[in-house]
Parts: C-alpha cells; sequence; structure tokens
C-alpha cells in the first residue's frame, strides 16, 4: 500500500487549521460536537412532545413566551406538536444517528486505524463536513419558516407533504426541509466516497482486510450502503422538490383536493415516494447500526480481554446485513395499498436478516464468555447495547410478519421498537465510543464514577421509556397522536403517557452528567497514556499517532489478547 | 460488586419485561372480526418465541457478566470463536425465524391473498370509505347495486346533510345509479356477515383503523383499495386514522356500529331517503 505525503504539509492559519481543516480528525471532531448539539437539541424537542401527551390540557404560559406560534393560551397546539414529531425524528437520524458513528468516529479513526496518515481527499472530506452543517442550519430554519417547520413527519410521505396547503408548516417549513436533506444526501454520498477509496486504498503495510478492526469494516460497509442508498434520497427529495414548487406531478394523483382547493395535475403515485424513501430509509437503519455493531465488537474484545468471538462470522454478518439492508424496504409498506403478494417476499426476507442480526448477539456472548471483563464505562456502555439490541430488535420478529404488522404498524408499538433498536441502542454505541476513544482523542479519561451514574440511570430509564410503548402499542395506540382526549380506547393508557414522561425527563436529566463529565474531563481529566485502555489496534500505538514519523507496520490480527505465553494479556497490531 | 449488580439489573430487566408482557393488563384489545384468531394466534406464538430468545440472551448476558470479571493476574480465555457452537445456534435460529415467517405468510394468504370465497363475497356488503382531512364518509350503493360516479369537483364538504347530492363525494347528479347512494358518515354493518370495504382518499394519506377488528389499512388518493371483514359481535366500534394526516389526525374518529340484520335494514332504510 502506497503512503502519500501528509498533505497538509504547510502551516496553517487558525482557521485553516480548525475551521475549514482539511484534516480528518480535526473533521472527526466538528462531525461529533455537531452531532452532540443536533442530539441536545433532538431531546429537547421530544420533552416537548412528552409533555402534551402526559398533560394535554395543561398550560405552559413559560413554553409560550419561548414558542410565541406553538402554544395558544398556554396550550401546546397539534401542529406544533407534530412540528416537534417531525423535526425530532430528522435530527436524530439524520443529524445524530447517521453523523456520530460513522462520519465523526469514522473521520477520526478509520485513518488512524488502517495506518494511513490522511482521508484520500481531505478537501472533499472537509466539504462533506460543511454540507451537514448547512443541512443542519437549514433544517433548524425550518423552525423560523412562516407557518413553523413541517408536520408531515421525518418520513414525509406525500401529498400531505406535496400540498403546501395541507397542513401549517407544509408550505415554507416543508421545503426546507427537502432543501436540508438534500444537502445532507450530498454530503454523506461524499463522504463515503472518501471511506471507500481510503479503506481500499491507504492500508499500511501488513494490513491485509482480515487484520482490520471490526470497526473499520463496518465503516466501509456503511460507507458502501451509504453510496447506494443516499442517491436515491436525494433524488425523492429533488422530485418532490419539483412537485411543490414547479408543477410537476410525481407524487400527486389525479383529482386531489386539499382544504377544498382543486389540485392541478396528476398522473402521480403516493406509493412511488414511499418506495423511493425507504429505499434508502431501510438501509438507513443499518447505516446507524452497523458502524455501532463495530464500535461495540471493538469495546468488547478491549474489556474481555478475549479476541472476537467468531472474528470471520462477524464480518461475514456486518457485510450480510449491509446487502440484505437493500431487499426488506418493503416491510414498512404492508399496508400501504402495495400488492399484498409482494409483501410475502418482504416479510421473509425481513426475518431472513434477523439470522445475521442474531449471529452478532451470540458472538458477543462469545465474547464474554471465559472473559475476565473489566467494568469501565465503556464496557458497560457495550454491554448495555447487547442487552438492548436483542430487546430491540426481536420485536422486528413481530413487526416483520404482515399480517401482525396490520395490527401494530404505525402504533407505539413501532416507535419502541424503532427506538430501541435504532435510537438507544445506537446512543448506547455512542457513548461506548466516546468514553472510549475520548482519551485517544482528548489525551485525559472521562471521569469514571460521572460515567458509571450516567450509565446507570440511562440503562434504567431507556428501558422504562421505551418498554411502555410496547404496551401502549399493544393497546392499539397509534403514533403521531397529539393527544389521547379523542378516543375511548386511548383514555386508560394515559397514565402509562405520564409514567413515560416522567423517566423521559429523568433519563434527559442523565445526559447532564456526561455533558458535565465531558466538559469537566476535557480540563481536568486524569491525563491518559499512549494505551491507557492496553489494547490492541493502531490508534493507541505511538507510531500510528505520530503523523511525522514513518508509517506503521502490521504483523498481527486486530485482537490478540489473553494469547497464552506472551508476556502481557495483549499484542499490540505493530508488535512483531 | 458492580458486575453483580449489573446481572442482577439484566435479569431483572428480562423478568419484568416479560412479566409485563404477560400480564393479562396487556393484550391486544378483545376481538370482534372473523379474521382476528388467527391473527392473534399468530402473535401470542410470536410472542413465545421472542419471549424465550429474550430471556435466553438475557439469561446468558447476565450470567457472563457475573461469572467473568476480571480477577487480579488471571488471564483470560483465548478462544476466538467455535466455528461448531456458531453453526448450531445460527441454523437454529434460521430454522425458527423461518418458520415464523412461513406460519405468518399463512395468515396473511388468509387475511388478503385468499379473498373471502366468491359465494360469501357476493353475499357481501359493499361499502365505500372515503377520509379526508379529518373525517370519515361512508357511502352505500343503495337499492340498485352500484355507486354513482364522483367527481373531486362537485365536492361539497359545506352540504353534509345525510344522502344529499353531491354532497361531500361530490357523486354526480346526472348519473342514474348515485340516485339512491346512501353517504353517512357512521360506517354501519350487519353482524355476521362480509363486509367488502373500498377505501378512498379526496387529499392525503389516511389509514383506516379498527383495533378491534386488527383492521388497518391505508387509503391512498388516487388508489381503490378493497378489504374485507367480517365483524362477529354486536356494538360500537371506534374507526381511528393510523396515518399522519396533518393537524388533527388525532381527532379523525369514526365509528363502526355492527348491527343485527334487521336493525341494519332499517338503519339504511332510514338514510337512504
Amino acid at each position: 500500500m502506497s503512503q502519500a505525503r501528509p498533505q497538509t504539509a504547510k502551516p496553517y492559519t487558525f482557521i485553516g487549521k480548525y475551521v475549514f481543516s482539511r484534516n480528518h480528525k480535526v473533521i472527526g471532531l466538528q462531525y461529533f460536537f455537531l452531532a452532540l448539539t443536533a442530539a441536545l437539541v433532538g431531546s429537547a424537542m421530544s420533552l416537548l412532545m412528552r409533555l402534551r401527551l402526559a398533560w394535554p390540557q395543561r398550560r405552559w404560559p413559560l413554553l409560550e413566551t419561548v414558542f410565541p406560534g406553538g402554544f395558544g393560551d398556554g396550550l401546546m397546539k397539534p401542529e406544533f406538536y407534530l412540528a416537534m414529531v417531525t423535526m425530532h425524528g430528522t435530527i436524530m437520524i439524520f443529524m445524530v444517528l447517521s453523523v456520530a458513528p460513522q462520519s465523526a468516529f469514522g473521520n477520526y479513526f478509520l485513518p488512524i486505524q488502517l495506518g494511513a496518515r490522511e482521508m484520500v481527499f481531505p478537501r472533499l472530506n472537509m466539504i462533506s463536513f460543511w454540507l451537514t452543517l448547512a443541512s443542519f442550519l437549514v433544517l433548524m430554519s425550518a423552525l423560523l419558516a412562516a407557518g413553523g417547520a413541517p408536520i408531515g413527519g421525518w418520513t414525509f410521505y406525500p401529498p400531505l407533504s406535496a400540498v403546501a396547503s395541507a397542513g401549517p408548516g407544509q408550505a415554507a417549513g416543508a421545503d426546507l426541509w427537502l432543501i436540508s436533506i438534500g444537502i445532507f444526501c450530498l454530503a454523506s454520498f461524499l463522504g463515503s466516497v472518501n471511506f471507500i477509496a481510503t479503506t481500499l486504498t491507504r492500508r499500511t503495510k501488513g494490513m491485509s482486510l482480515a487484520r482490520m478492526p471490526l470497526t473499520c469494516w463496518g465503516w466501509f460497509t456503511t460507507a458502501c450502503v451509504s453510496l447506494l442508498a443516499f442517491p436515491v434520497l436525494f433524488v425523492a427529495c429533488l422530485l418532490l422538490f419539483l412537485d411543490r414548487n414547479y408543477g410537476m406531478s410525481f407524487f400527486k394523483p389525479a383529482g386531489l383536493v386539499v382544504s377544498e382547493r382543486f389540485i392541478e395535475g396528476g398522473g402521480g403515485s403516493p406509493l412511488l415516494w414511499q418506495h423511493l424513501f425507504w429505499f434508502f430509509g431501510h438501509p438507513e437503519v443499518y447505516l446507524v447500526i452497523i458502524p455501532v455493531m463495530g464500535v461495540i465488537s471493538h469495546v468488547m474484545a478491549t474489556f474481555a480481554r478475549k479476541p472476537v468471538f467468531g472474528h470471520r462470522a462477524m464480518v461475514a454478518a456486518i457485510v450480510a446485513i449491509g446487502a440484505l439492508g437493500f431487499l426488506i424496504w418493503g416491510h414498512h409498506m404492508f399496508v400501504s395499498g402495495m400488492n399484498p403478494r409482494v409483501g410475502v417476499a418482504f416479510s421473509v426476507l425481513t426475518l431472513v436478516i434477523g439470522v445475521p442480526s442474531a449471529i452478532k448477539t451470540f458472538n458477543w456472548l462469545g465474547t464474554l464468555w471465559g472473559a475476565r471483563i473489566r467494568f469501565a464505562t465503556p464496557m458497560l456502555f457495550a454491554i448495555g447495547f447487547v442487552s438492548l439490541f436483542v430487546s430491540g430488535g426481536v420485536t422486528g420478529l413481530v413487526l416483520g410478519q404482515t399480517a401482525l404488522d396490520v395490527v401494530f404498524h404505525d402504533t407505539y408499538f413501532v416507535t419502541g421498537h424503532l427506538h430501541l433498536i435504532m435510537g438507544v441502542a445506537a446512543v448506547f454505541g455512542i457513548f461506548a465510543a466516546t468514553y472510549y476513544w475520548f482519551p485517544k482523542m482528548f489525551g485525559r479519561k472521562m471521569n469514571e464514577s460521572m460515567g458509571k451514574a450516567h450509565f446507570w440511570l440511562t440503562f434504567i430509564g431507556v428501558y422504562a421509556i421505551f418498554i411502555p410503548f410496547h404496551l401502549l402499542g399493544v393497546a392499539g395506540h397509534p403514533r403521531r397522536y397529539a393527544d389521547t382526549l379523542w378516543f375511548e380506547f386511548l383514555k386508560p393508557l394515559e397514565p402509562l403517557h405520564i409514567l413515560i414522561t416522567i423517566a423521559a425527563f429523568v433519563t434527559a436529566a442523565a445526559q447532564l452528567i456526561f455533558v458535565g463529565n465531558f466538559l469537566l474531563s476535557l480540563w481536568k481529566g486524569a491525563r491518559a497514556g499512549d494505551n491507557p485502555w492496553e489494547a490492541t489496534t493502531l490508534e493507541w500505538s505511538d507510531e500510528a499517532s505520530n503523523a511525522e514519523g514513518l508509517p506503521p507496520v502490521v504483523y498481527r490480527g486486530p485482537y490478540e489478547y489473553s494469547t497464552p505465553d506472551a508476556a502481557k494479556d495483549y499484542s499490540m497490531q505493530t508488535e512483531v | 460488586m458492580s458486575s453483580r449488580l449489573l446481572a442482577i439489573a439484566i435479569w431483572l430487566t428480562a423478568i419484568i419485561t416479560v412479566c409485563l408482557f404477560a400480564w393479562p393488563k396487556w393484550r391486544l384489545p378483545a376481538s370482534v372480526s372473523a379474521h382476528s384468531a388467527a391473527i392473534d394466534r399468530q402473535f401470542k406464538i410470536t410472542l413465545i418465541v421472542i419471549g424465550f430468545g429474550f430471556a435466553l440472551t438475557h439469561a446468558a448476558l447476565g450470567y457472563a457478566v457475573w461469572r467473568y470479571r476480571a480477577k487480579n493476574g488471571e488471564r483470560a480465555s483465548n478462544s476466538s470463536g467455535n466455528a461448531r457452537v456458531e453453526i448450531i445456534l445460527a441454523a437454529i435460529t434460521a430454522v425458527v425465524f423461518i418458520a415464523l415467517a412461513i406460519t405468518g405468510q399463512r395468515v396473511w394468504a388468509g387475511l388478503r391473498l385468499n379473498q373471502a370465497p366468491p359465494t360469501s363475497l357476493a353475499d357481501a356488503v359493499r361499502v365505500e370509505a372515503v377520509a379526508q382531512q379529518f373525517a370519515w364518509n361512508f357511502r352505500y350503493p343503495g337499492a340498485d347495486g352500484k355507486f354513482g360516479r364522483t367527481d373531486p369537483r362537485l365536492y361539497n364538504d359545506a352540504d353534509n346533510s345525510i344522502g344529499s347530492r353531491p354532497g361531500p363525494l361530490g357523486i354526480d347528479p346526472t348519473d342514474p345509479a348515485g340516485k339512491d347512494d346512501v353517504v353517512t358518515t357512521t360506517l354501519a354493518a350487519p353482524v355476521n356477515r362480509p363486509i367488502s370495504l373500498a377505501l378512498r382518499s379526496k387529499d392525503v394519506i389516511h389509514d383506516f383503523y379498527v383495533p378491534a377488528l386488527r383492521l388497518k389499512q391505508d387509503a391512498v388518493p388516487g388508489m381503490r383499495i378493497t378489504i374485507h371483514f367480517t365483524a362477529t359481535s354486536e356494538g360500537r366500534y371506534e374507526i381511528a386514522c393510523a396515518e399522519l394526516c396533518g393537524r388533527f389526525h388525532h381527532q379523525m374518529r369514526a365509528y363502526l356500529d355492527v348491527k343485527s340484520p334487521r336493525d341494519y335494514e332499517e338503519w339504511l332504510k332510514k338514510n337512504s331517503k
């Protein structure tokens, strides 16, 4: 593998070094702080939603002064609730879950773990980040648009999203949403090109594919998935934008009458959007969770002091999940009006993708079997992840069956499922990664006691929030309802909403421990050495982190822990 | 110490979750349709299967956390895998998951693929459900058994009087087939008789959702989607919208009135003036 000279050789000004930086580490951190900011905003929005769900008739004059358009007489308007639904989903899925595991940690650690000096296209990397930031700002500006943010949910189904008069927020707010997501698609696409090229061409001497850490396999597979998925969403957003603003009719059928106004046009299909959207949207789920799976395996091996159980099966499972992820989008459309025969194929394939996911679970358990586990904070979150991954995964076997999806589709059962498997499981991966790599990124360790408190409150908190979601779903509670007051069958469920809201506020408060720990540790954290966790991969060897030195040479696989006759219980990849 | 606590937390999580799902309070609503028994049985089977998987993995995870904590100077096992165990576990999983898929598809086929047999379909009550922001309209074809032509340009939402022309559905007054159509805001159905319900929408996507019927189907503008059900128990049931349709999505309620055949005929007569 050839090693290009670092392209960042000439001295840089402050702006060149920290703002418009082409350095993969700086860009990784920029992505990280973007995701952290977005996560705080998105969580705050979910708390607003929880307020209305728990106490639909309570007045909040204080909140009205903050959001004058969203409240009337202190009551939260339903359109404000739905705007929060849309923005929470969009921010969390795009700006947090698609950014933190892949773009943030991937940018920082992929080159280092491969023994590369830099990404192949540093300038492209910089552009990717700035486009992502622009996308975030455009999305946030939708909150200030006339009529407010869009109310159509993150799935943005037309015709609701195709006709400006279909509701408040469906005018300028919806256009801004489409522009934002279009930009995001572009950024992710460019980013994935960089990841793929770097993985294939910049591995250092000795770093065969078989010796790549599972994190790199995760980032690489995810980049391949992104490369194929995001362009489809980009096109869908473009077509919808044309529908809305230039008299086109890709998604609008003939004879539409919205708000007593006849909509000209016709020949479009609302289902076309759903196919395009979910052709992206389902792989999206996997491009969130695959890099997290890599992180979990990586962290688990380190703290179990054991090689990853079934390393090759783990790689195969990641690749299989990435590939199969493209064949099951139709399971979001079982009740959409799609031909029920098509549902059969999607249903069977959906249950099939459960098999590689189960293999991953077995192998994480296998990694713990016979281990000597060190219970540091990253490991706690990794173990928590396995629990959440199973809890969120098994309900996929319910929803993947067409006949049962008829019962649970668009109920809180789905919301609970997706929040466990895609939301908090991925967030646990992000936390594990943050605690694990903080010493590498900032030279200090995060505080362990605060980390443990954070883990315990979050672990119990997320279960207290999301298991009741499933119970609401079993009782038939539809999702995206601004309150429970209009249906007799929903009224008895109100106490559960109150319980969930309380759990949500406690869990959110626990995240302040994390933020506090993060900021405090930046200044006061105990100095970490080069390899504080006694790990094996290149990010912990000083050669790899020395940008001016010679490239490291790799002699070993990624997870050689507890080799019987070795002097230490770990052998670094650079050790002969 | 903290490892023991974590193991206990993992086990407790599993136990509490399994208990919650086994608790009779959190069952599906009482079912009132002919097809729901098959769905409920499939759900029960699936729940038992995933309950086992969930409990076993959490038992194992808790055990590993309890048992394999670091001890001074001791080294972990160097095992990097066991192909046999791996293959056996994967094979068991594959068999269970695919068996679930197949049994699930049998239920689905009963619901949607092998439509109700022709004899009972001929006997079916044909109704059209037309959704709009934020209300449901229902139309019965009247004595001639034919739905009159509709035209979106004739929609007249202000004229909500029952049986009106052209009314909220824009029934073309020049079409004789539409003269005797009955338009209502409540869906009435005779008990134990198959209903053939054609779903349409005037504006955005809605979803016809009756929890008690185990029935959910999108109403998509530009499409006419027909579903079938047979209600088996008289009474009044709530119809909700299950696809986000705008600001008052959560208020889009109508009723399904399942009546005795006589009451149904009377109701129909009363509404056809």
